[in-house]
């Protein structure tokens, strides 16, 4: 490929591009995301390529791997083009009648298309899912449309122009006070305003500066940056480059978990094509301007995403943070000011200088402007990324798109924000999203997280579970994080396994109070939020643990027994063999009894026991009934 | 025949401090683990205190210092698998091999650990066995995938 030199050739080569190729060429689209590649859709492509091989088709068919849909759990997903015929959850099995059916015969397979989960319509089209309908992909709709590892993709969808735009019809003030009006806020967490940040870098004294792309997403249950940057890592070097030009550094950093592979391999190829391309490197588009990047791989360890400890693991040393009375943004790598944004902010950029600040802020609320994706997990029906204005509801994101919650179970609470957000009960469904509001509701909007809950998930295990993580994850320099944690766990260890005591409550709102005031960082000072607000909203449920020995969701294992009711079992033997301990004992026609002594209450019995006779029945907080007579437990089968 | 590997990776990269984490990682990626001869070598090659390198390598979870089996499961412990059941797979897993998480079998066949969300949630309970993801698991399925690797 020759290389770009000015923005004239830019445009010449993406008419090029535009002109070989033709929109109502059929075009088969298959998700190769994470979530669809664990999903076997490698194993698809290549009996897609070999079927089109085999009919002849491979110059009238084009084939092309793309990056994440974002609805996950019906992947693989097909979409065949220019119609947009969406298939979902396709197997091996399926491609040969694809290819007979809907390509040679332009016939839609019924079955594999969306039904709607109460009425059992069927959905032909990608964006007429209502997954997708009450969605608004700004940033992140670009993904299905394009192969992440082609650029030509990316430039044939406009990527790019917003670069070009940048270093020849504005100067670097200009390029900051467009983001600055457009009110970006970080999306990584803190909704620090982007265009300040970058303002205090541009101005901060010494020489080099630097920027960094932070892809160390580590909360646990969000994944929308990893999706961003193996779907389409373009996007995000192009706001990466318009940021250096605008702050006036020469070197970048992408810092990106080695957990994500297929981020780490598609954001090496797009630096390599952009470098040949003359989109990065020296004199970019002929502009004069130089700009390099450099990708390093997070080792596992969460705390590395706050921003000093980032920066001090790219100088190859620990990444653990240290006080910031001097922002990173003045005195980051090296000492150098560093410019840190999330994937999610850097994606966001080239829209805004492309489209406008105007156009930007005509998206979302007073105080949180544009877009925010969400990753919506959990038990809810539609597990996937979610985008959406800023302002829209709770319940519009989970009933709405999400469909709400499965097998009939009633809603609980959302979790949002990771391990420093907060739990938000069923009464706030109606809240609007933003940065503030959910500040008020004493969560926060982190990186994007949003973990949804039904009556079958324990709060006091799940603020257990945080603790849990954060604890491991503590770096430990400091005191109050790292005692602080150790005593939270210990106590709700002893909460969840019947051991709690009256005071408990009391003696974890003492130390989340000295945690939040006294720790070193963000890990330190948020920890508490997941206890506090479960106990705030959620009290009753840690007293039944702490008063009654009883939790009330039936999860803590040390507090439930499983027992089998003698007027439901049919001695079909089945939760008898599967029993990994021998508990259970009972023969054909034989009901079947648990051996309480024996029992490791490991829930095996309770999946296993077939959803017609659902025998099998957890109990808490009071004694398992006595096992009934011998002579009762002989089944009278009408034979 | 080890230390030419070992050279052979820390040739890839420029000679400063800075490399380090990358060059820990490379290591880790080819023999599974992180010996005393690797670390002795790096120190000699880039002039980094054994101390300082045995501090990153053991503040790291992506990186050990105990050699690991020939098949690596990660049990996804993120949120999203967290509530829908990931501890009674890890639970079952170590019930199963008869080891705890972070431990290697008697016949160094698996090495159990558990990971902080893969960003596959849609798939959950998620478990990993070296490349290979094996989604919505059960404790009834743990026994029929481990075989798979027997």
């Amino acid at each position: 490929m020759a290389r770009i030199n000015s923005p004239k050739e830019l445009e010449e080569l993406r008419q090029k591009i535009l002109s070989q190729r033709d929109p109502n060429k059929p075009c088969i689209t298959l998700c190769s995301g994470t979530a669809c590649h664990a999903s076997g859709s490698e194993n698809i492509a290549a009996i897609f390529l070999q079927e089109l091989e085999k009919e002849g088709l491979k110059a009238d068919v084009d084939f092309r791997r793309t990056g994440c849909h974002g609805f996950c759990e019906r992947g693989p997903i097909v979409v065949i083009y220019p119609e947009e015929i969406c298939y979902l959850q396709v197997q091996p099995e399926d491609v040969p009648e694809i290819i007979s059916q809907t390509i040679k015969e332009k016939k839609v397979i019924d079955r594999l298309l969306y039904a709607d989960p109460t009425t059992g319509e069927k959905v032909t089209y990608e964006p007429e899912i209502p997954f997708y309908k009450n969605q608004k992909q700004v940033v992140f709709g670009t993904n299905r449309r394009i192969d992440p590892t082609s650029i030509e993709d990316y430039l044939a969808i406009g990527g790019y122009r917003a670069l070009a735009k940048a270093l020849f019809e504005m100067t670097p003030e200009q390029v900051v006070n467009e983001v600055t009006k457009a009110n970006l806020r970080g999306r990584g967490g803190g909704g620090f305003p982007t265009g300040r940040k970058w303002e205090t870098t541009r101005d901060a004294p010494g020489e080099p500066k630097y920027v960094i792309v932070n892809a160390d997403e580590g909360d646990p249950g969000a994944y929308m940056d990893r999706s961003l940057l193996e779907g389409n890592p373009h996007s995000v070097l192009e706001g990466l480059v318009i940021g250096a030009y605008a702050i006036g550094s020469h070197e970048g950093f992408i810092y990106v978990r080695q957990e994500y592979p297929l981020a780490v391999e598609n954001v090496y190829i797009a630096i390599k094509q952009a470098e040949e391309y003359g989109l990065l490197g020296k004199n970019i588009l002929g502009s004069g301007f130089d700009f390099t990047i450099d990708v390093h791989r997070g080792a596992g360890a969460f705390v590395s995403g706050e921003s000093s400890a980032l920066m001090t693991a790219i100088e190859g040393r620990v990444g653990e943070p240290r006080p910031k009375y001097i922002r990173t943004a003045v005195s980051g790598i090296w000492d150098k000011p560093s410019n840190l944004n999330n994937v999610e902010t850097w994606a966001n950029v080239p829209l805004i200088i492309d489209r406008g600040a105007n156009w930007y802020t005509s998206i979302g609320t007073e105080g949180s402007k544009g877009t925010k994706i969400f990753s919506l997990v959990g038990k809810v029906n539609n597990t996937g990324l979610v985008e959406v204005p800023m302002g829209v509801t709770l319940r519009e994101i989970i009933y709405n798109i999400g469909g709400g919650i499965p097998g009939g179970k009633k809603f609980k609470a959302v979790q949002t924000g990771g391990p420093s957000g907060g739990v938000i009960p069923e009464k706030y469904l109606d809240a609007p999203v933003d940065f503030d509001e959910l500040t008020k509701l004493d969560s926060m909007m982190g990186s994007g997280g949003m973990i949804v809950m039904d009556e079958d998930t324990c709060v006091v295990d799940v603020a257990r579970y945080f603790i849990d993580f954060l604890c491991d994850e503590s770096c430990g320099k400091c005191v109050p994080c790292r005692e602080g944690l150790k005593h939270m766990r210990e106590i709700l260890d002893d909460i969840v396994s019947g051991r709690g005591k009256p005071g408990d409550i009391e003696l974890l709102e003492g130390i989340s109070r000295i945690m939040a005031r006294a720790s070193l960082c963000a890990l330190g000072q948020t920890a508490p939020n997941p206890v506090l607000t479960t106990i705030k909203y959620f009290r009753d449920e840690y007293e039944a643990h702490i008063e009654e020995k009883r939790c009330p969701a039936l999860v803590c294992k040390d507090l439930i027994s499983f027992y089998i009711d003698p007027s439901k079992c049919q001695a079909c033997m089945i939760c008898g063999r599967e029993c990994p301990v021998g508990a259970i004992s009972g023969g054909k026609g034989l009901v079947h009894i648990i051996d309480q002594d024996k029992c490791t209450r490991c829930g095996t019995c309770f999946d296993v026991c077939p959803a017609r006779f659902s025998a099998v029945r957890k109990i808490s907080g009071e004694p398992v009934p006595e096992a009934i007579p011998e002579a009762e437990r002989v089944l009278a089968r009408g034979k | 025949m080890e230390l030419t590997k070992i050279n052979t990776i820390i040739d890839k990269y420029p000679q400063k401090q800075s490399v380090l984490i990358q060059l820990l990682l490379d290591i880790q990626g080819e023999f599974n683990w992180i010996s005393q001869d690797a670390i002795q070598r790096i120190s000699e090659r880039l002039g980094i205190p054994v101390s300082q390198i045995y501090r990153v390598a053991s503040f790291y979870k992506a990186m050990s210092l105990t050699p690991r089996g020939k098949h690596v499961i990660n049990v996804c412990m993120g949120t999203a698998c967290h509530v829908r059941g990931a501890t009674r797979i890890i639970n079952k897993l170590e019930e199963s091999l008869g080891i705890k998480t972070g431990e290697t079998t008697e016949d160094r066949n698996f090495t159990l650990e558990r990971v902080n969300c893969l960003g596959c949630c849609a798939l959950g309970p998620v478990m990993v066995v070296d490349k290979d993801y094996h989604g919505k698991m059960t404790p009834a399925k743990v026994e029929a995938v481990l075989k798979e690797y027997n």
